[in-house]
């Protein structure tokens, strides 16, 4: 699935515990930067992805072809500005873009891992990903940011490492993984392992592909990142290059056949296995639980300046489910901002051109950073 | 920045922790923040206030007094700074309640509706009155709760409540309310400061 000689690779040598109990060392944590580190090295903004998302944030993903998942947002005089900042994204290990993954091979049988690789937690991720900043480094990060479950990482890295960033920007996410969410998640579970080509995961050696289920689990996903709204205005009940119905099972809407593109195109450049493993991080994620109910606790040895960003029309991760962290630090006298921001395109918003939260992102860290070298 | 701003940041001493409820661009704010070296933080229910905020570089929480102050713990702000807006709560004595338990004092403005002007106005007129800083119309004032300075100074001596110092702003005069002069200052002020605590 990877072409390797685009992905950078860093070998993290240090044995990590994982929350399941088990330890991996030597294992192979893909990143990507963008911009210049400056000679302080105060100028890094570490970006966590989501989901489906990889380490190309911006530009065009050499794997893919297509534009990087955060293109909106990340480049030279975008709201993540690559002139001025230094971003560093990395693939959660877990994933399918040169991290330590499913589909790697198990260094003790040398047989592809399949479902034999360790279940891995938020809290995995961000412990992997902080080997990043020996690599480059760097002492304080300038920002940490992230949406959705780049949102539970920014979270999860903060209570990990409190003194290692400056301003912390978690969007359109929650500190504890809805009943909701975590049915969704099932449900696209379900979706891979029921195709027969999954194979109990060894599909690989099996030189079997479960695209279907994948392709199944991505549409409904898909579904939970727009709004009713959006969908409606989009596609309403817009027939598919037909003039009228035609008594089968055939696309004939606009967004049957356009959940079947996003289903297709996944495919191509997902893992299914993966694909079970981040929705299984997801759903364990649970900082409140991790602080015995109290969220605040999480977050008292931290001095960081924190911006908590939603979108009106985010049901997957909605407003009050982000309100909920700054409520926790409020409680701790914590220098945090809010906003929510109006918008009718769903979870995705933040993925999109939404030029009210671009420019709150904007502002927020160019302002924070004049702050940041006026106090030097 | 309006004469209000300056009476308000007087009151407040240097390197001091000031929740703005209702902080609306956030002007208070940044010369809190800039010359008295205020940790400053706000609360305002408009978006586009927010924005503004957040492009000055200020920590601005978006949400609704009414609702949103109960996240705050008690006296965790030396100054909580209410400018008029008092009366447009459903239900002002609990967000005066609420200003007096997150701050360990509180300053709130009042619009004055026993201001002569305002008492004219409905006299002679017969319509709600419109004045410089009552300028909207009956049906779409966001006041919901008019009170004088009189009313006030009432209100907040039925609940215990004690003012440390309780100011008129008349245009840009700036003078002490006392016992003696209150029914003067009731008439001629458009404005009341109160600093207060419990």
């Amino acid at each position: 699935m990877n072409t390797e000689k685009n992905i950078k690779i860093l070998i993290v040598k240090k044995p990590l515990k994982l929350d399941c109990g088990k330890t991996i060392n030597n294992f192979p944590v893909a990143f990507e930067t963008y911009g210049s580190l400056n000679e302080n090295k105060d100028n890094a903004i570490l970006v966590f992805h989501a989901l489906t998302g990889d380490q190309f944030v911006t530009g065009l993903n050499p794997i893919t072809k297509k534009d990087g998942w955060w293109s909106f947002a990340v480049g030279p005089d975008k709201a993540i500005d690559t002139n001025k900042y230094f971003v560093i994204c990395s693939n959660v290990i877990g994933g399918c873009m040169g991290s330590y993954g499913p589909s790697h091979k198990d260094p003790e049988t040398q047989k592809t891992f399949g479902t034999d690789f360790p279940v891995i937690t938020i809290n995995d991720m961000v412990n992997a990903q902080y080997n990043l900043l020996e690599h480059f480094g760097i002492n304080k990060l300038f920002a940490i940011t992230g949406g959705s479950m780049g949102g539970m990482q920014v979270l999860q890295f903060i209570t990990n490492f409190p003194d290692k960033a400056k301003t912390v920007i978690p969007i359109a996410t929650t500190s504890s993984h809805s009943a909701q969410n975590i049915a969704f998640n099932e449900l696209g579970r379900q979706a891979i392992t029921a195709d027969s080509n999954w194979k109990d995961g060894n599909y690989e050696t099996n030189n079997a592909n479960p695209g279907k289920g994948l392709a199944v689990a991505r549409m409904a996903a898909h579904i939970t990142y727009l709004s009713k709204k959006g969908l409606q205005e989009k596609f309403g009940r817009k027939l598919q290059e037909r003039e009228d119905l035609k008594f089968g099972f055939d696309a004939d809407f606009q967004i049957e056949s356009y959940l079947r593109y996003q289903g297709s195109v996944f495919v191509d450049r997902f893992d299914a296995n993966s694909y079970l493993y981040i929705t299984r991080a997801m759903d364990y994620f649970d900082l409140v639980k991790q602080f015995n109910g109290n969220l605040s606790d999480a977050f008292k040895n931290t001095k960081a300046k924190f911006f908590v960003i939603s979108f009106t029309s985010d049901w997957l991760y909605p407003t009050q489910e982000n309100k909920d962290i700054v409520i926790a630090l409020n409680s701790i006298g914590a220098d945090v901002g809010f906003v929510e921001i109006v918008s009718d395109k769903g979870h995705d918003s933040f993925l999109l051109d939404v030029p009210d939260f671009l420019n709150a992102l904007k502002n927020f860290l160019d302002k924070s950073y004049t702050e940041l070298k006026n106090e030097k | 920045m309006k004469n209000e701003f300056k009476v308000i940041s007087d009151l407040i001493e240097d390197n001091k922790k000031v929740l703005d409820v209702g902080c609306a661009d956030g002007t208070l704010m940044q010369f809190l923040k800039e010359n008295k070296n205020i940790n400053v933080r706000g609360l305002e229910i408009s978006k586009e206030k927010v924005q503004e905020c957040i492009g000055k570089g200020l920590t601005v929480i978006e949400g609704n007094a009414e609702k949103d102050l109960k996240q705050f713990p008690d006296k965790s702000f030396d100054y909580v700074v209410l400018s008029q807006t008092l009366q447009a709560f459903l239900s002002p004595e609990l967000v005066l309640d609420e200003l007096l338990r997150v701050g360990k004092k509180a300053i709130v403005t009042i619009p004055n509706f026993g201001n002569w002007k305002v008492r004219l106005h409905l006299l002679f007129k017969g319509t709600m009155p419109i004045t410089k800083s009552l300028p909207e119309q009956w049906h779409s004032t966001p006041n919901l709760h008019m009170c004088t300075i009189r009313d006030f100074v009432n209100f907040i001596k039925s609940k215990e409540i004690k003012m440390i110092k309780t100011l008129a702003l008349n245009n840009n005069n700036i003078s002490n309310i006392t016992n003696n002069n209150l029914g003067t200052k009731n008439l001629f002020a458009d404005l009341g400061i109160f600093l207060i605590e419990k």
